[in-house]
């Protein structure tokens, strides 16, 4: 709890700091994004489809509730899809030695909650699955559970507890977008561990394994990842106070006291 | 606030280039080759059943797309943030010219 009484930098510096020295001593070379075309077994394609449909549904009924009953945030939609487009092309080099890319989902889930995520970031893996050969269409449903629904829904648990402990916006924003993305690649690791047991030491073995492919290099980018969903969000309590309060992203008037970095 | 987002993506571009002088003999490469190995590595026969209905024809040209992809995105979003910040402005200034007293109340 003394942590929360430092000033915000200090805590920023701080916390960037340590992470950093961690990653400095972690050895593994690796690749870490979503799951390519044809490397899941069929019978998970259609589990993680199947596991995927119900949250699909759910947000494409969030969003057609949002819009009809606010129709001037449908930019501010578009703006969600928008971050996480632009997120998902950014493969940024990581401590490992190799590159991933975030997934920028967090900023729409605070926004727009978890299952409208769910719609946009399917939309995203789509069009990279089809135009990029980035991910793929077989796998389109395991990819878009760990980054469109696990994602999404851990940001939104961690923004909702860091609201309830009465965090300051900045940190609830910054934690659901950073948690976020790390879980969507802890996500990922297990799926191929399902999928791949290993012949010694079963799913355990692959778990860590993959874990140490895809959940490590996505550390650094998880932090940029809240850094940068942060930066937006203060952006949006500034200039689109109204559309926020319209969707109680925080209750009206609140905002200036506990701003996100506004104080 | 805006000291503060310019540190914070001052930040984010060192966590970004900091990688490249820590670990300056890595290829920093994607993940394909490598994902597929740790695979092939855990089951040693494993095939890949699909392949992608279109690829890149080469390196270029996805990097070509990728960034497409983030232009638009990176335009979408400074487009919408410049309008909101305008139409604020502009807002703010006709409030003021039609209720002047009550501005200054506040």
């Amino acid at each position: 709890m003394f942590l929360l009484r430092l000033p915000d930098m200090c805590k920023r510096v701080l916390l960037t700091a340590v992470l950093l020295g961690v990653f400095l001593y972690y050895p593994v070379t690796a690749y870490a994004m979503h799951i390519m075309e044809g490397f899941l077994p069929l019978k998970w394609c259609i589990l993680w489809g199947i596991a995927t449909l119900p949250f699909l549904l759910l947000g494409i009924n969030s969003i057609n509730r949002t819009t009809r009953r606010h129709p001037q945030v449908k930019m501010l939609l578009g703006l969600a899809g928008a971050f996480t487009f632009v997120l998902s092309a950014l493969k940024i080099p990581s401590v490992t030695g190799s590159c991933s890319h975030p997934t920028g989902v967090g900023l729409g889930t605070v926004l727009f909650g978890p299952t409208a995520m769910t719609v946009l970031g399917m939309i995203v893996l789509l069009f990279q699955a089809i135009l990029l050969a980035h991910g793929g269409i077989t796998t389109l449903g395991a990819n878009t559970f760990s980054m469109a629904v696990v994602g999404p829904f851990t940001a939104y648990l961690v923004y909702k507890l860091c609201t309830k402990l009465r965090a300051p916006a900045w940190l609830g924003v910054f934690s659901a977008a950073a948690l976020g993305d790390l879980l969507t690649y802890v996500t990922t690791s297990f799926q191929l561990a399902l999928a791949f047991p290993a012949e010694v030491g079963g799913f355990t073995a692959s778990l860590v394994k993959f874990m140490g492919i895809f959940a490590v290099t996505q550390l650094p980018l998880a932090i940029s990842e809240g850094l940068l969903t942060v930066i937006v969000f203060n952006l949006l309590t500034v200039h689109n106070r109204k559309e926020l309060e319209e969707l109680t992203v925080i209750a009206s008037g609140d905002i200036s006291s506990k701003g996100a970095g506004l104080q | 606030m805006r000291a503060r987002n310019i540190i914070l993506l001052g930040l984010v571009i060192l966590l970004a280039v900091a990688p490249l002088w820590l670990k300056k003999n890595s290829e920093f490469g994607g993940a394909d080759d490598r994902a597929e190995q740790a695979i092939t590595q855990v089951h040693p026969g494993y095939k890949p059943w699909f392949s992608s209905l279109w690829e890149p024809p080469s390196g270029e040209v996805e990097t070509f797309l990728f960034a497409v992809q983030a232009a638009v995105g990176a335009g979408f979003i400074g487009y919408y943030l410049g309008y909101s910040k305008a139409r604020k402005k502009v807002l703010e200034e006709m409030e003021k010219t039609a209720a002047p007293t009550e501005i200054s109340k506040s």
